[in-house]
């Protein structure tokens, strides 16, 4: 059998001493997991390990690590796997996760971090009124749609990853908006719009995020919390008009509206059109100018730095005819839909017409085969 | 030291459920739990939660699948209760949250499952156990200025007073290694099954017979501890579960001339017979030569509708994918019978109280016994919020009308003074690794599927020189905060005396019913073996005893699927 490297960061609270690094070598089959890497060294060499893990089958959400760098559960990761993505001359690097205080070796400090910002959250069901005497009618499809969010097993992969979280503490952060998602999205919850105005007013809110898809590489179960986070957004700024004190929401329009119309970002637009919208007087919008003073100085580095040229800040880029009528093509195509089209791990608009009837049972009918030959 | 009206030790389906009970009821109450609470192995319940909510369904149909699931082991009146109650739990989860399947009309839908004469399975995709674990967390986060959690304690022992009343409880902090007595006027166990005696196992590491054991050595009897639930498809590389809610999609199993053998064994029900049938039945296939090269069956789940699976079914194209290699929508999957559910454990009554006065047991750790000799697929998650409730609201009344209890300290320095020296043990003996490794492979390969005295004298034996051994274990970690170790060693002792009583039982029931096949007794034996077999302490020795079946309008037939 294969011989595989861990290299273990270890800390030991009592020892008095800082975190160091310790090798562990385990003879496993490449595609058996981090984690049984790990407890193969803990049963044969060393008991004193710390992991938290349990069902070895990625759906207790125990056993979040780093492993080369990266948030991962030890149990869903191969070894094989995480050898090739080592940097680290031919040894799998496992790591506490981020974010969140170390208690022993791998162990992080959930509650004082992943807990406390679900509990942010009011994480739990409010309905309106008291309940049916049967069960709620709603749609097939609603139920569907926040399964995605429950499928979140609370590893904290996610928020160990999370680059807002890094800079901003106080983020509440991808898992717990997601959970927020979860009840925001579930028809029978009678506090959606509360809900949002809560999270798009906090400054460590839903308008925290930047964006960096690092949660969606990072979740083990496909719950895509950014994706969640945007879903916030748009239901709290279009279906719900909240406009929130941080500007998110204009922010975001300012965005959008702009690539609109010019086929590509206009930065020197976007501050006049995030607080004075999609007019000309927006330009002489009292916020826009205080925000535009209070950004002089990089401007000016900028300028200086030759980052961007006076004219060119000033006047939009052009690009290609052709380009643009691409990018507008893709807005008409976006915004001519009657409904916004929401897709997830679970409605994944894949249609069973996409592949000919019989033929999938035909090809397992002979691989079966095969495999008995 | 903490003090409450009542104390529910484990925080899966039984023990939140227990608690919500409890603190609803008015009573102070703590749960406490050597994992944090949605870590817990109800996750891994995947397919669904049986009821006969719909109105052409009757819970009669429900209760007689189920009396003929267990073999006619069940008793009949808890499980009367379990079904009639059904229904009501599941609309009162869905009022709390859970987001359960619906229908094209916007109703609750159902899946069907194994032995069931009707679909009257509800779920959450094939995640059911999760949803409902996280959202009864939900619940218990709300309540939190009601309710007291001890997240991450590992309870050492129960504690009995001199009228041999348990008032309480010892734990471990495992974040600081501190150790700390919790009284209560009632305590009740729900800290799940020990599935870890076996290797391989659907269970998690998590599932090493703590309540069971810490029950059986205060003299809390076992029952129907023979009966081990082999579940029919798990994954060949590793035990891993494959739901049943694959065979309810409508899943085949093939051996490996391509047969869909299910017609030899159960023409009528085919793969959906109960699960002691299915699992005998592809064992069977295997020891006559007709499994696949590495002892395996064929799980074809192509024919379910692609769309279908990866809306429903969609933990389990994950397991396909990450643990074996397999896109389930596209080939089948290699599985076998695996180690998943005890039926028995701490015998109790249709309150969940146990013989030890004070002691309450619900879920996989007790035994009441709904299941009797085969678990059907879908009623765990039944059972354990059924009797969990009503463990957790009888507990809560009992209590209103109790004095206030206390431990003396001088119990909590003994178990200090134990707990101390088995991390002073010298390096003379094994690691306690390896003990449990043995432990696990003698179980699976002597008191699996097909049983026979010789094989369970083995396994006896076997178990008998470990728990000599288990005695000069010895672990590596000597510190305090996370000591995992120690906390192994101490795990061992309960996988171990578990086992013992399970390998008792086997020897005891000279026939064969539900999980129980004894290729020596290979006939059911209603004269002589319809009762319980009961185990408990005496001294040090075990002891057996029996106890009758409750059987209150189901007589027991010849058991066909």
């Amino acid at each position: 059998m294969p011989e595989f490297t861990l290299k273990v960061r270890r800390y030991l609270p009592e020892s008095g001493e800082a975190p160091y690094w310790q090798d562990y070598t385990v003879d496993l089959e490449g595609h058996r997991s981090v984690l049984e890497g790990i407890l193969t060294a803990k049963a044969d060499q060393d008991g004193t390990i710390g992991i938290r893990c349990s069902c070895r089958a990625a759906i207790c959400g125990s056993c979040g690590v780093r492993i080369n760098g990266r948030a991962a559960l030890a149990c869903k990761t191969h070894l094989e796997e995480a050898l090739e993505s080592s940097q680290a001359d031919g040894e799998i690097v496992v790591e506490p996760m981020g974010n969140m205080p170390v208690l022993k070796d791998l162990i992080v400090d959930m509650d004082a971090v992943h807990w406390k910002k679900i509990q942010r959250v009011t994480p739990w069901l409010l309905p309106e009124g008291p309940p049916p005497e049967r069960e709620y009618v709603v749609p097939h499809e609603a139920m569907v749609d926040v399964t995605q969010s429950m499928a979140c097993i609370q590893c904290g992969a996610c928020v160990s990853d999370c680059l807002s979280m890094e800079v901003d503490p106080d983020f509440i952060g991808p898992a717990a908006l997601a959970k927020a998602y979860r009840f925001v999205g579930d028809p029978r919850d009678g506090q959606h719009e509360e809900r949002l105005k809560d999270l798009s007013e906090d400054p460590a809110g839903v308008y925290d995020c930047t964006h960096c898809f690092n949660c969606i590489e990072a979740c083990p179960k496909g719950v895509a919390p950014m994706n969640q986070i945007m879903r916030l957004r748009r239901m709290a700024g279009d279906d719900y008009e909240i406009v929130d004190r941080n500007n998110g929401h204009r922010h975001e329009k300012a965005f959008t509206s702009l690539v609109r119309d010019n086929g590509i970002l206009w930065e020197a637009e976007l501050l006049p059109r995030s607080y004075g919208g999609d007019s000309f007087f927006g330009k002489f919008a009292p916020a826009a100018g205080l925000e535009l003073a209070d950004s002089l100085p990089s401007i000016v580095r900028a300028l200086m730095r030759r980052k961007v040229t006076p004219m060119g800040a000033l006047r939009p880029h052009k690009i290609p005819k052709e380009d643009r009528a691409q990018v507008e093509r893709i807005y008409e195509r976006v915004e001519g839909r009657d409904e916004r089209l929401e897709l997830n791990l679970y409605i994944t608009g894949f249609e069973d017409e996409d592949e000919p009837a019989g033929e999938s049972e035909s090809q397992a009918a002979a691989e079966s085969q095969g495999s008995s030959a | 030291m903490p003090t409450h009206d009542v104390l529910i030790i484990g925080a899966g389906l039984a023990g939140q459920r227990a608690a919500y009970a409890a603190v609803d009821a008015g009573a102070s109450t703590a749960i406490l739990s050597k994992v944090h609470p949605v870590r817990s192995h109800s996750n891994a319940a995947a397919g669904g939660i049986n009821a006969a909510l719909n109105p052409e369904d009757s819970w009669e149909s429900h209760a007689f699948d189920t009396v003929k699931g267990s073999d006619y082991l069940g008793d009949q009146d808890a499980i009367e209760i379990m079904c009639r109650q059904a229904p009501n739990e599941i609309l009162e989860l869905e009022h709390m949250g859970v987001t359960f399947h619906r229908n094209a009309e916007g109703l609750l839908g159902t899946r069907a499952f194994g032995g069931a004469s009707a679909a009257r399975t509800y779920y959450v995709a094939d995640i059911t156990g999760q949803a409902l674990l996280h959202v009864l967390y939900e619940q218990l986060l709300k309540r939190h200025e009601r309710l007291d959690r001890y997240e991450e304690w590992f309870v050492t022992s129960l504690v009995l007073d001199d009228d041999g009343r348990c008032v309480g409880a010892i734990a471990r902090d495992i974040r600081t290694g501190t150790l700390e007595t919790f009284a209560a006027k009632t305590v009740i166990l729900a800290s799940g099954g020990g599935g870890q005696v076996y290797k391989p196992t659907t269970n998690a590491l998590i599932c090493t017979a703590d309540g069971i054991a810490q029950a059986y050595r205060v003299g809390a009897p076992l029952m129907d501890m023979e009966m081990i639930q082999y579940h029919p498809t798990t994954l060949a590389e590793n035990g891993f579960l494959i739901t049943e809610g694959a065979r309810g999609e409508g899943a085949h199993l093939y051996n490996a001339d391509g047969e869909r053998f299910m017609e030899k064994y159960a023409p009528n029900k085919m793969e959906l017979a109960s699960r002691d049938v299915v699992s005998r039945a592809e064992q069977t296939e295997i020891n006559e030569g007709r499994g696949f090269p590495d002892g395996t069956i064929a799980l074809d789940i192509t024919k379910v509708p692609r769309k279908r699976i990866l809306e429903a079914l969609r933990e389990i194209v994950n397991i396909g994918r990450d643990f074996a290699g397999t896109d389930i929508t596209r080939e089948p999957i290699h599985i076998r019978p695996g180690q998943h559910y005890f039926m028995g454990g701490v015998k109790t009554d249709i309150w969940g109280r146990t013989p030890v006065p004070g002691l309450y047991a619900a879920g996989e750790v007790a035994c009441v016994s709904v299941h009797g000799g085969n678990r059907l697929g879908a009623n765990s998650l039944l059972d354990t919020l059924i009797f969990g409730r009503r463990s957790g609201e009888h507990a809560a009344e009992q209590a209103a009308t109790m004095p206030r209890v206390s431990i003396p300290q001088a119990r909590l320095n003994d178990e200090q003074r134990w707990i101390d020296s088995i991390i002073a043990r010298d390096r003379g003996g094994r690691r306690i690794s390896a003990i449990k490794e043995e432990l696990g492979q003698t179980m699976n390969e002597h008191v699996a599927v097909f049983r026979d005295q010789e094989g369970l004298d083995k396994a006896l034996e076997v178990v008998r020189r470990l728990k000599e051994e288990e005695k000069t274990a010895y672990i590596d970690d000597q510190g305090a905060v996370f000591n995992q170790d120690v906390l192994a060693a101490i795990e061992l002792g309960y996988m171990l005396g578990t086992a013992e009583t399970i390998v008792l039982g086997a020897l005891e029931r000279r026939e064969s019913r539900g999980a129980q096949y004894r290729t020596d007794y290979p006939e059911r034996n209603d004269d002589d073996w319809l009762k319980h077999i009961d185990i408990s302490r005496n001294g040090d020795e075990p002891e057996i005893e029996y106890s009758p079946v409750t059987i209150t309008q189901w007589e027991p037939q010849e058991r066909t699927y």
